[in-house]
């Protein structure tokens, strides 16, 4: 495998929440990511899934830097991207990109596409406006729209086709990785599809990473070459992707493939689903141990109390280079 | 006599791009304790056919042209409001798909529940009470009695969902109209719902229209499927025989761009080219067309209509070149 291009190690990201009382009370922090590790290698997609409120978004803007991290490294090519400045992070921007998950809500409706795509060049000065125009015009018929829609604005687009200049706009700096929030959630079937094999093609093109942020496992498996799962903050299982999808080892990634629907009838009148109880506890009062414990469906195989009281550490299970936090079978 | 005849119906919305018509002409019907599916991509018309057979459509803009919603025999079309509100909420209700915004913030989780008992039910306050915790408790909501007293906000999405759902059937309605009621939820509080749902019909023979995106939620649903396309019924017919075999090219590229956790993930996902259309500019013929691998120069002259297929009389598909497609999409 390559050199791994981002390696982040034991990030964490706290929110300070109110303070409870008057006097002498506690700051209670929110931990939306808690001690996340993982490489994302050139060329390659890692996918980042879990439910609301696992907190995989926070850990996409924390790594652009949208988000000062509480502790942990980001190493990009090796340099340590945590403790930078705004100014500092100047020259990385160009190379760590993001695409957004709502085509509506992250274009602006008073910039022509032209100007939506130049702005990024123009602000790290590359070449002449003709030339940027230019470029953007190749961007445009890289992403499969049509390069003579430089002068129309957002409205003008539907939702597959403003995907398209969101994407335009996270290639325009030549990036080495592009941060990919939801890419595809908010598209129609028929567009999603359009979407994902562009992402695709886009990635072989130009020796992409992408750290590939979803909650459809579906998805994901159509894209990713690893896939981490996420938990109230925590990484619970990461494995490449044909063993995660064979055989996911983690209580948590059993139940949710067993809930993703399938087209087929026949499939589905005889599935057995994992139906969890419950619903995800407030990241601001995580449950001890464990922090699955509460719903887990296998808890009854692990001996004493052990679920509840102990933390489970990101271990190797199984074979090649899959692990997972949990007590079964240790 | 079935439970539901909906017949020709039609609605338009006068726009400032124009005339747009959502519902173009939808026909079907649907027995006691079945359950449709109504699927097809964002502007198709679902969720306006639903709300045309609910008498919510919003005028202006929008306009319920023609049309009859049978109800037992009842047209709810030719209704006044007054009687529409007797039947709303009492033998036909309504599960939007966000339980954020569809839920009243500034009344607790009983004033809601209970208003529909007291309007449809005459019960007092402390029967209404009784009723609305034990819908609560139906849904699997644990502590009914602590939540009756909360406001959505102390709520998360799943509860405010089957918050929806109780409402829904307090008054033991016999059409259920489920508008893309997990669309907002994760997958395992999806899967929560989705058992819920299909566990509650089989006690109460409850009728259900789900309206959704998420073929795979209708997969595991429904007992027949509808597929919307540009305000029009596009094919229809029991879900195993439409799934197995579409006859549309629409169905068939629809299913065809399902990712799912089974094939090989490093084929491409093939994809319906193009975009989806313009409703206020639709072209002359089949509104497919422009996007469809068997276009033939007869479907950009004139629309195709919904016609039984000769191979299976439970099955209908609009397209001239149904005979002519290859036996099987490949899957």
């Amino acid at each position: 495998m390559s050199e791994a291009i981002l390696e982040v190690r034991d990030l964490s990201k706290h929110f300070p929440m109110g303070k409870s009382g008057w006097r002498n009370s506690q700051q209670t922090w929110l931990k939306a990511v808690d001690g996340v590790s993982f490489d994302l290698h050139r060329g390659q997609t890692l996918g980042l899934v879990g439910e609301s409120g696992c907190g995989k978004s926070t850990c996409a803007r924390t790594i652009v830097g949208l988000y000062p991290p509480t502790s942990g490294s980001i190493r990009f090519e090796g340099n340590d991207l945590g403790s930078l400045s705004a100014r500092g992070w100047a020259p990385y921007r160009r190379k760590i990109q993001m695409i957004f998950q709502d085509p509506f809500a992250s274009l602006d409706p008073r910039q022509t596409v032209g100007s939506i795509l130049t702005e990024p060049m123009a602000i790290h000065k590359l070449g002449k406006p003709r030339e940027r125009r230019l470029r953007s015009m190749q961007l445009l018929e890289a992403v499969g729209l049509n390069p003579r829609h430089l002068y129309r604005y957002p409205h003008e687009f539907s939702g597959g086709q403003r995907q398209r200049i969101g994407i335009a706009r996270a290639l325009a700096l030549e990036p080495e990785v592009i941060i990919c929030d939801e890419p595809v959630s908010a598209l129609d079937v028929s567009i999603q599809a359009q979407v994902i094999n562009l992402l695709g093609e886009l990635q072989e093109r130009f020796n992409l990473a992408y750290l590939f942020i979803a909650h459809d496992l579906a998805v994901v498996r159509h894209i990713c070459q690893r896939v981490a799962v996420m938990y109230l903050g925590r990484v619970v299982e990461v494995a490449d992707r044909d063993t995660l999808f064979a055989n996911p080892s983690h209580p948590y990634t059993r139940s949710l493939l067993s809930a993703v629907p399938d087209v087929d009838p026949e499939v589905e009148s005889v599935r057995q689903r994992i139906v969890l109880r419950g619903d995800v506890p407030s990241p601001l009062t995580p449950p001890s141990g464990c922090t699955f414990h509460p719903r887990c469906p296998e808890r009854e195989q692990v001996p004493g109390d052990r679920c509840s009281v102990e933390v489970p550490l990101l271990q190797g299970s199984g074979s090649g280079d899959q692990q997972r936090t949990c007590h079964l079978d240790t | 006599m079935a439970l539901l005849d909906v017949n020709d119906l039609r609605v338009r919305f006068e726009t400032h791009h124009g005339t747009v018509r959502a519902v173009d002409g939808v026909s079907f019907s649907l027995d006691e304790g079945e359950t449709l599916g109504l699927v097809g991509e964002s502007g198709s018309g679902k969720s306006v056919t639903n709300l045309g057979i609910m008498g919510l459509v919003p005028s202006p803009p929008g306009v319920v042209e023609a049309g009859h919603v049978l109800l037992e025999g009842r047209d709810l079309v030719q209704m006044s409001d007054a009687q529409l509100r007797s039947v709303r909420g009492n033998e036909v209700s309504m599960i939007f798909q966000d339980p954020m915004t569809s839920l009243n913030p500034l009344l607790t989780v009983e004033r809601q529940l209970t208003e529909v008992l007291e309007l449809h039910r005459n019960m007092t306050r402390a029967e209404a009470r009784r009723a609305a915790a034990k819908g609560l408790d139906e849904v699997g909501i644990p502590e009914p009695e602590r939540r009756l007293e909360q406001y959505p906000h102390e709520l998360s999405g799943g509860m405010r969902q089957r918050v929806m759902i109780a409402m829904g059937l307090l008054c033991e309605p016999k059409l259920l109209l489920a508008d893309e009621p997990t669309t907002a939820l994760d997958v395992t509080i999806q899967a929560q719902i989705l058992e819920l749902m299909k566990d509650l019909q089989e006690r109460r023979g409850t009728a259900i229209i789900l309206v959704t995106h998420d073929l795979g939620v209708v997969a595991g649903m429904a007992d027949r499927v509808h597929v919307m396309y540009a305000g029009r019924l596009v094919e229809t017919g029991p879900i195993g025989s439409l799934f197995k075999d579409p006859r549309h090219p629409y169905t068939r590229g629809l299913l065809q761009s399902v990712p799912r956790l089974t094939g090989d993930p490093d084929v491409p996902l093939s994809s319906i080219p193009g975009q989806p259309p313009d409703l206020a500019a639709l072209p002359p013929g089949c509104s497919f067309a422009p996007r469809c691998s068997f276009v033939q120069p007869t479907c950009e002259l004139d629309r195709p209509d919904l016609a039984r297929l000769p191979s299976d009389e439970a099955r209908s598909s609009a397209c001239f070149e149904n005979e002519n497609l290859p036996a099987k999409a490949d899957q």
